[in-house]
């Protein structure tokens, strides 16, 4: 028993501020639609899923460390199977087929998919033998993530798939070649300078860029070719970014893009949102008007404020301070989870640790910043915050998972390959 | 390897973080818009309106009070999704075309995020709304204060409210009054607008998206209730008031009375006259263009605003002058045969016993006589010449208070008319003129007008021999006698004291021997002097002023009736009625004299031509 219930305090401690903070601000944003009590409306119901994953904590202590480990690519298999069958029987919500509804509770398979997909990811890359050189190897990577990436993004839900980036960190971690990284930062960087200034002056300035290199550079005929090909190639992704931008993307998604970048100014439509919710954090101040005092809370001014624009309810009413409580605790929660990645013994602990800090990060990163005006309105939640059962229950299960391989990591072998 | 790399994700997370902390701390704290724009948004402002003070009369009865009026406020912007706008229409008996109509209106004229949908929603379509108002989300009701009344009485006297209009508010300076406000307009409610308003209460609250009410702002710390307006007490007489109503009916003229010794107002009476509900608030959009089209201007407060040259009335005034200035004694007597001759130019009198006295040329209004005053006067060696000596005998007149406006305290005063010599000079060239081109000012005539009121002041100040209080109609203020300073003030005329006895016993000879003798009043010894005065348009005005009793005057009263005839067939015995009325209520209980009473009371003297044009409407409810 002893081993069992070694957890790691302090990660325990910044899980449980954060969660607790979480109830609050639902309460708060919810307490004017005939919300008593903590223990009523959505607050409690919250509160209902964060003791039932505390509840499928215990039993994840109780289970054997190894159970996992074993199993993984059979859970991965079952949360695939889930994402198949929201297609199949699921409901739609906003224009979203998300949701199994079970009863009186709606399950969204896409918050748990991240769980089993970093099982997969795990389990494939502490197999014996692999390598970020082997091509079988970065498919099979490739495959385990894209999967559930193409389902959710079927559903029509954007946002969740595009947190399957979250793994781009741990492979990097565990060995990938950062050109790939920087190749798909100059990608984002070309496809903003795009949208910007649009397809056709980016190229014409690409192709000057390339003319006055060639100017400069003609004697050496070595580099003729490849800044040729790479120039090439960068006009064809901005002509298919431009082209894929206008034929693809609904007219709501296009515009939330051109708001977070500045493009255009729309405090009435796509950008309603992200304005009421710089206006609610903004006029919070230096410590906030007050727990429940939030006007722009209370008065609903932001539509999902208990879901997505949680943020909003602590810097309305917490302040500068609040906020930078909530988001130093998560820092801190992420960067401790990092560290104990860092000290498992095994691979796959390892991995599997630091995926859940990296989503962890994903989520965070996106969500605050798009509260704050500094990235688009990506619909996904504040871990642990956001109101939401499946999300709750995801990061309970996922957060347990992990701080359960922590809590065995002595009875680990040293990896062999680290 | 691995190591350095997961340094660099640690970096990457603090990175993230730390600058995400200090973009907060750019929206939060340094960047103070987003606070000010959150309270424009959710922020708002509730008047809360006090209650006007109440009008009483002199005898502390209630005259006007307070009705609430509900005005239906819609939140801009408003949701309409999740409203029932056919049940909404249909409890406020509007098309759905009138409801877009008026919610674009209050769309385009909002204010501080609230505007009008619908004004002055009667009480019972407010009692019908304000039971599923929580259907109607963003559409709240705002109650402010509208006037009733108890006496369908002294409309001209009290004025009305209306809201402050669009140049009032840019000339005021106390920045009390916001679009909309209800203020006085006319009358008392105009003057004592003051005393009456109050100060506004206000509170804070916060809005929802859609403009329902969250709760106070502050807990209510920067909220105030409203300090009601003070009540005030006027110098009016309601019973009097009434009487005089009811003998002006059918009738176009005016009464004032005035107790000689405060100026306070007794009675103040235009005819016609409307039914003072009918111009509040509520009512005043049915009846106001109908009285507009009335040829007898109902709205028109004659009896301050209304010149009319005095006839007869004026001869006591000249016969003070002509005392005061030297022009005749008291015991000038002059030849009268009928007529004035002025080179071809002849002025009629009437037949009375020649060589006639000054109180004699009172009492039978002898013409002669006062154009020999004026001759005397004005060819005095006193003056240089007749410039010299009408700017001396204009200067008594203003001593009079005549010429320019008394400062009562009712709305819409007229100064009436009192020409500078100069006005002569452009007429007929400077020095070219004398006395024989003015000589009809002497009886009343020519270029010479006066209120109604002037005239019950000059009334006064013959009861009070030589000074007056300017007339008012106020009484007390928040119950006590805290009434303006200029109505406490002794205006002294220029005329000395001893010199209105003979004046005053020629007035009492008018009653007792002279034009209005037939209508005397037993116990009760009445000065007067009747006046008729010509009228180019029509029949003459029939004028009378007088003061009562003569020992100790407590009413000094002026009467015209509009083209009626004789000063003694209509104005006299009105004003004689009132007298006794004022003087002796309880005997008049049973009327001394019902037959004058009910002959005064039934004649309808509207002139025919504007008879079938009478809206009734506007005087009943
Ligand atoms: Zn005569």
């Amino acid at each position: 028993m002893g081993t069992k219930f070694r957890i790691d305090i302090i990660a325990l401690f910044l899980f449980l501020s954060i969660a607790i903070i979480g109830i609050a601000s639902v309460y708060s944003a919810t307490s004017n639609q005939g919300v008593f009590t903590l223990f009523d409306g959505r607050s409690g119901k919250q509160l209902v899923w964060l003791f039932a994953s505390v509840f499928l904590g215990v039993v994840i202590f109780l289970l054997n460390a190894n159970f996992f480990e074993v199993f993984s690519m059979y859970f991965y298999v079952l949360f695939m199977l889930l994402l198949v069958l929201v297609l199949v029987i699921g409901v739609d919500i906003n224009g979203a087929r998300s949701w199994i509804k079970l009863g009186s509770f709606s399950i969204q398979p896409s918050e748990f998919a991240k769980y089993g997909t970093s099982f997969a990811v795990a389990s494939i890359i502490s197999r014996i033998g692999f390598s970020f050189q082997n091509k079988k190897d970065i498919i099979k990577l490739a495959v385990v993530t894209l999967i559930p990436m193409g389902l959710i993004v079927i559903q029509g839900d954007m946002g969740s798939a595009l947190v399957f980036l979250s793994f781009i960190p741990v492979f990097y971690i565990e060995g990938l070649t950062p050109t790939i990284i920087l190749i798909g930062l100059f990608m984002i960087f070309v496809f903003i300078l795009t949208l910007v200034f649009s397809a056709l002056y980016f190229s014409i300035a690409a192709l000057l860029l390339l003319f006055v290199f060639y100017a400069f550079t003609y004697t050496n005929k070595k580099l003729l070719i490849p800044s040729i090909t790479i120039v090439g190639l960068t006009i064809f992704f901005s002509m298919s970014v431009q082209f894929l931008f206008d034929n693809f993307l609904k007219e709501h998604q296009q515009k939330r893009i051109q708001v977070t970048l500045n493009l255009i100014e729309d405090n009435r439509g796509a950008g309603y949102n992200v304005n009421q919710s710089k206006i609610a954090i903004g006029s919070g101040g230096f410590s906030g008007k007050g727990f429940l005092n939030g006007s722009h809370t209370k008065g609903n001014f932001i539509p999902e404020q208990e879901t997505d624009f949680i943020f909003c309810t602590i810097g309305e009413e917490g302040g500068w301070i609040m906020s930078s409580i909530t988001l130093a605790l998560y820092i801190g929660f992420i960067l401790r989870l990092y560290y104990l990645s860092s000290r498992a013994k095994k691979k796959y602990k390892r991995i599997f640790i630091s995926s859940l800090a990296s989503i962890l990060f994903f989520h965070v990163f996106i969500n605050i910043g798009m509260t704050i005006g500094i990235m688009p309105v990506i619909g996904i939640p504040l871990p642990l915050v956001s109101y939401g059962g499946s999300s709750i229950l995801a990061f309970g299960l996922f957060i347990f998972t992990a701080l359960k391989m922590d809590a065995t990591r002595d009875r680990d072998l040293e990896s062999v390959f680290s | 390897m691995r190591s350095y790399r997961l340094y660099y994700v640690y970096a990457v997370v603090i990175l993230v973080g730390f600058i995400y902390i200090y973009r907060l701390f750019q929206i939060q704290i340094i960047d103070d818009k987003y606070a000010l724009i959150a309270e424009k948004i959710s922020l708002r402002k509730q008047t809360v309106y006090p209650q006007r003070g109440l009008i009483f009369d002199r005898n502390d009865k209630l005259l006007v009070y307070n009705e609430p009026v509900y005005d239906l406020m819609v939140s801009v912007p408003i949701k309409l999704n999740g409203i029932d706008t056919l049940a909404f229409c249909k409890l406020l008996d509007i098309n759905k075309e009138k409801f877009i109509q008026l919610l674009a209106k209050a769309k385009r004229g909002s204010y501080r995020g609230k505007s009008v949908f619908k004004k002055n929603i009667s009480n019972v379509t407010y009692a019908r709304i304000q039971e599923r108002l929580y259907e109607f989300k963003g559409f709240f009701f705002e109650i402010r204060q509208d006037r009733n009344y108890k006496f369908n009485s002294s409309a001209h006297l009290l004025g009305y409210l209306g809201e402050v209009s669009k140049k009032d508010l840019e000339l005021q300076t106390e920045g009390y009054y916001e679009l909309g406000d209800f203020t006085g307009k006319k009358g008392v409610e105009r003057f004592y607008e003051k005393q009456l308003r109050g100060i506004k209460g206000e509170r804070y609250f916060y809005v929802d998206r859609s403009g329902v009410n969250k709760g106070s702002y502050k807990s209510g710390k920067l909220d105030y209730e409203p300090t009601d307006g003070q009540d005030i007490s006027l110098s009016i007489d309601i019973d009097l008031q009434q009487y005089g109503e009811k003998l002006l009916n059918h009738k176009m003229g005016s009464i004032v009375a005035i107790e000689p010794k405060t100026g306070e107002i007794l009675s103040l009476i235009s005819s016609p006259f409307y039914n003072p509900a009918n111009f509040n608030i509520q009512n005043r959009g049915k009846f106001y263009s109908r009285a507009i089209n009335d040829p007898t201007k109902p709205i028109f407060n004659r009896a301050v605003s209304a010149p009319y040259p005095p006839g007869s009335t004026f001869k006591p005034i000249m016969a003070l002058i002509g005392l005061e200035d030297g022009a005749i004694k008291s015991s000038t007597h002059f030849n009268c045969a009928g007529e004035y001759r002025l080179g071809k130019r002849i002025i009629r009198c009437h037949f009375h016993p020649s060589y006639t006295s000054l109180k004699q040329s009172i009492a039978s209004s002898c013409n002669t006589y006062y154009c020999n005053i004026f001759k005397n006067m004005m060819q005095s060696n006193k003056y240089k010449n007749s410039e010299d000596a009408y700017k001396s005998w204009r200067s008594y007149l203003t001593s009079f208070g005549l010429g320019s406006k008394l400062g009562i305290d009712i709305s819409g005063e007229y100064r009436g008319w009192l020409k500078e010599s100069t006005y002569y000079d452009k007429i007929h060239g400077k020095d070219r003129w004398n006395y024989a081109r003015i000589i009809s000012l002497s009886f009343g005539q020519g270029e010479l007008g006066l209120t109604p009121i002037q005239i019950a002041n000059v009334a006064s100040i013959i009861a009070n021999q030589g000074y007056y209080y300017t007339p008012h109609v106020i009484k007390k203020i928040d119950g006590i006698r805290s009434i303006p300073n200029q109505y406490l003030v002794k205006n002294y005329t220029m005329i000395s004291s001893s010199n209105f006895k003979p004046v005053i016993k020629g007035m009492q000879e008018v009653t007792v021997s002279g034009t209005a003798s037939d209508i005397a009043i037993d116990n009760i010894n009445i000065a007067g002097k009747t006046g008729t005065v010509q009228n180019p348009h029509g029949k003459n005005h029939s004028a009378y002023m007088a003061f009562a009793p003569i020992e100790d005057p407590q009413i000094a009263i002026a009467v015209v009736i509009e083209e009626s005839g004789y000063g003694a067939s209509w104005a006299a015995p009105i004003a004689h009625l009132m007298i006794e009325k004022y003087l002796m209520p309880d005997t008049m209980n049973e009327s001394s004299r019902p037959n004058l009473e009910k002959q005064m009371m039934n004649s309808n003297l509207i002139p025919y031509k504007y008879k079938s044009k009478i809206d009734k409407s506007l005087y009943g409810n």
